[in-house]
């Protein structure tokens, strides 16, 4: 029995980590809001292969499995990524789709889909099955969403497109996936308003004194590190579960989500609250990952979809 | 990353869930009615349990064995503990001197203490209880003001212990003592070891929110505790470095004292009632947040554990932990109590347990408390 992330999967995320600071800044972020994301860390990212982490060796990817890959996304949380890594390297790679940025409806059937607006290829379901579409064989109305820098739009196939799978068991795995590197970025997320908070706290004063000095503050936060506390090892486990196949799989991915999620909301909550004003600006980065957090909050299955998977597996 | 139990960890888990079997049942026919550890016929009950556990080697797997233990990592701990509450066996009452006392007697003991403190603890041959709170020093233990003066042979105590955990029905206490009258806050503390039945030493128990006499206060009026009153030096680490002891062994008690095989076994328990009772799609979905909580709170332990293996320190992150459990435990009762309807009411496990899971975030530090320690230590927020 050993349960922690060891020092190769340690040293992957580290990477992913520092690449993305430096390439993914809040700055880049937010111009994302108004264009087109900037491709840098997205392409850093493919180099060091974290696009391909799933893909086997012979295939030109690492070979390895989600317990390496799922850090990595959740990395891309904390840095409000507007790229979409669960998408392309965890629900698509698996699938055969290696290359292009994938943008998929898997997660949201019926609804809008992220990254639409700049997604070199759709992994759209179709019947039972995903089918695969080149950008210029889909029509993409843009909407406007609460968080812009997700370039949702509306997709319509004009083409058939290309069969990538018909195995309603292949469907229901890439979902899995989907759920848990949406879990993953709302952990990423989760953290990144709460360390934005923990500084804010700090240098801010008011009545003499460090805010974050004040009992009512620390305990706002102390509640946002709990939540998140609890929900990493439910995020590892799942990853782990997918990885090894165990029976627990689905309900494991459903369980990290909803633990992840909540993280989010505790973590957002506090991290306005304790803000003040200045948080509820858009002139503030905050707002950028609270965003976020809200839209991923319920994509890929909401809160009670989840809680219900989980009690019909534990024979509620 | 391996989330599998080894081959002998799983032939000592099915050697335990037998074992356990076999000797609930014998005791259980043996004592007749079970009644709460909390009251002193409840006590003398679950003596007979510990006895079993004992002659079993079952008592403290953890410990060396050198000292009777099993050798146990704390892996084979965390095993012990699922097939301990999956099997329904009872609280341990002695499990002050087990899982608070005896962690602190290896950390700050002398060899004579270990040798003989450890073998008696292990036995239930001396029934420790632990003696910190006082009436005007509860979550700023540093308040403390019952006194040990330094005299001839021994130690003149004097003040009052309270909210003492079956203090009535213990021998010994453990606690702390002003030894040094010039000191102030966290200097100038001993760590004392008491036997209960010294002359100028009254014990009155009384009831908790349950009634069960489980809390007691302990007054202490010019009673002469000889150096070697248990045996052995009563003093545990050095004469004014009491504070030392505690700390260690609170963040002990936070961490480890509730493993989650305790709530695993009363979700598990509320499954059973909620297929009983039947629970609608709220109901259900309330069940089943309670449940991952539960499990992430496994989760979370293993992590725990893997760490503590690998030699890191528990540290302020135990915090984290009581207030988890303990809050997750009202949580538990609270819909066990909802499914119940209108018998929640009548005594029984569930309401018996909803008022014990009330005191979870009061005692081994408020949850206030452990708020602010996680903002100040794990999150590095001002003072
Ligand atoms: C079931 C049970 C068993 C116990 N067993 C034992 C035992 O065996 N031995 C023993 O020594 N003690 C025992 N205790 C006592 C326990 O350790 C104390 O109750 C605890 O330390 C709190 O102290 P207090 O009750 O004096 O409350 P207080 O410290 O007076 O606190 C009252 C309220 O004020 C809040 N508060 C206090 N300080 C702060 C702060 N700085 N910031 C925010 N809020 C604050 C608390 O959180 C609490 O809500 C037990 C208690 C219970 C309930």
């Amino acid at each position: 029995m050993r349960f922690a992330l060891d020092e190769d999967r340690e040293a992957l995320r580290s990477t992913a980590r520092e690449l993305l600071t430096e390439l993914c800044p809040a700055s880049a972020v937010r111009a994302a809001w108004t264009g087109v994301p900037d491709d840098a860390a997205w392409n850093a990212l493919a180099d060091i292969g974290a696009l391909a982490v799933l893909v086997p060796e012979p295939d030109g990817g690492l070979g390895l499995d989600e317990t390496y890959l799922v850090p990595v996304v959740e990395e891309a949380g904390r840095a409000a990524l507007p790229h979409p890594l669960t998408v392309t390297a965890l629900v698509a790679a698996p699938l055969g789709v290696v290359g292009p940025t994938v943008a998929t409806d898997l997660g949201a059937a019926g609804s809008v889909v992220a990254s639409a607006g700049f997604a070199e290829c759709f992994l759209l379901v179709s019947g039972g099955g995903l089918r695969l579409y080149e950008a210029h064989e889909v029509d993409v109305e843009p909407v406007e969403t609460v968080d812009a820098s997700r370039h949702c739009g509306r997709v319509r196939p004009r083409t058939g497109g290309r069969s990538v799978t018909e195995d309603p068991d292949a469907v229901a795995a890439a979902f899995d996936r989907g759920v848990l590197g949406t879990a993953a970025e709302l952990l990423g997320l989760s953290r990144t308003m709460l360390e934005l908070t923990v500084d804010y706290a700090t240098q801010r004063h008011q009545f003499g004194k460090p805010i974050g000095s004040f009992q009512a503050v620390k305990h706002h936060l102390a509640n946002a590190r709990l939540e998140i506390e609890f929900a990493v090892p439910a995020v590892l486990y799942a990853a782990y579960a997918i990885a090894h196949g165990q029976p627990d799989a689905s309900r494991s991915v459903s369980q990290a989500k909803w633990l992840a999620g909540r993280a989010a909301a505790v973590a957002g909550r506090a991290a306005l609250q304790c803000h003040g004003a200045i948080g509820y600006t858009t002139e503030h980065d905050l707002h950028l990952y609270l965003k976020r957090s809200w839209a991923l909050a319920r994509a890929w299955g909401s809160a009670d979809f989840h809680a219900d998977r989980v009690a019909a597996s534990i024979r509620l | 990353m391996d989330l599998t139990w080894s081959a002998a960890q799983e032939r000592t888990r099915l050697e335990l869930r037998k074992w356990l079997e076999h000797s609930l049942a014998g005791w259980r026919a043996e004592i007749g009615t079970e009644r709460s550890g909390d009251t002193r016929e409840g006590f003398a009950q679950q003596l007979l349990w510990e006895r079993r556990l004992y002659e079993a080697d079952w008592s403290a797997v953890s410990w060396p064995r050198a000292y009777g233990g099993r050798d146990g990592t704390l892996w084979d701990w965390l095993i012990f503990e699922e097939e301990y509450w999956r099997a329904g066996a009872p609280q341990r009452v002695t499990q002050n001197g087990l899982q608070i006392l005896a962690p602190s007697v290896f950390e700050h003991g002398n060899q004579e203490q270990k040798d003989l403190l450890l073998p008696r603890i292990k036995a239930g041959q001396d029934l420790w209880c632990q003696g910190w709170s006082e009436p005007n020093a509860g979550s700023d233990l540093a308040g403390v003001s019952s006194r040990a003066r330094r005299v001839d042979g021994g130690w003149v105590l004097d003040g009052q212990k309270t909210w003492t955990t079956r203090g009535a029905f213990c021998s010994h206490l453990f606690g702390l003592f002003r030894s040094d009258p010039d000191s102030e806050r966290h200097r100038g503390f001993t760590y004392l070891l008491v036997p209960l039945d010294l002359d100028g030493v009254t014990v009155r128990g009384f009831g908790r929110l349950d009634g069960d006499e489980g809390f007691a206060e302990v007054f202490f009026d010019g009673a002469f505790l000889p150096d070697d009153a248990v045996g052995t030096d009563v003093v545990l680490g050095e004469v004014g470095e009491g504070w030392r002891v505690a700390v260690s062994a609170a963040s002990t008690e936070r961490g480890l004292l509730r493993s989650p095989g305790r709530y695993q076994a009363t979700v598990a328990d509320l499954l059973e009632l909620s297929e009983a009772r039947g629970a609608d799609a709220a109901m259900r979905r309330r069940i089943a947040t309670a449940w991952m909580r539960v499990d992430a709170y496994r989760l979370q332990t293993l992590q725990t554990v893997t760490a503590l293996m690998d030699g890191r320190d528990l540290g302020s992150e135990a915090s984290l932990a009581k207030i988890w459990w303990s809050e997750l435990d009202i949580e538990l009762h609270e819909i066990a109590l909802d499914l119940l309807g209108t018998d929640a009411e009548l005594e029984g496990p569930w309401s018996k347990g909803h008022q014990f899971s009330l005191a979870g975030p009061i005692y081994a530090g408020t949850n206030e408390v452990q708020r602010n320690i996680v903002a100040e230590r794990v999150l590095g927020l001002p003072r």
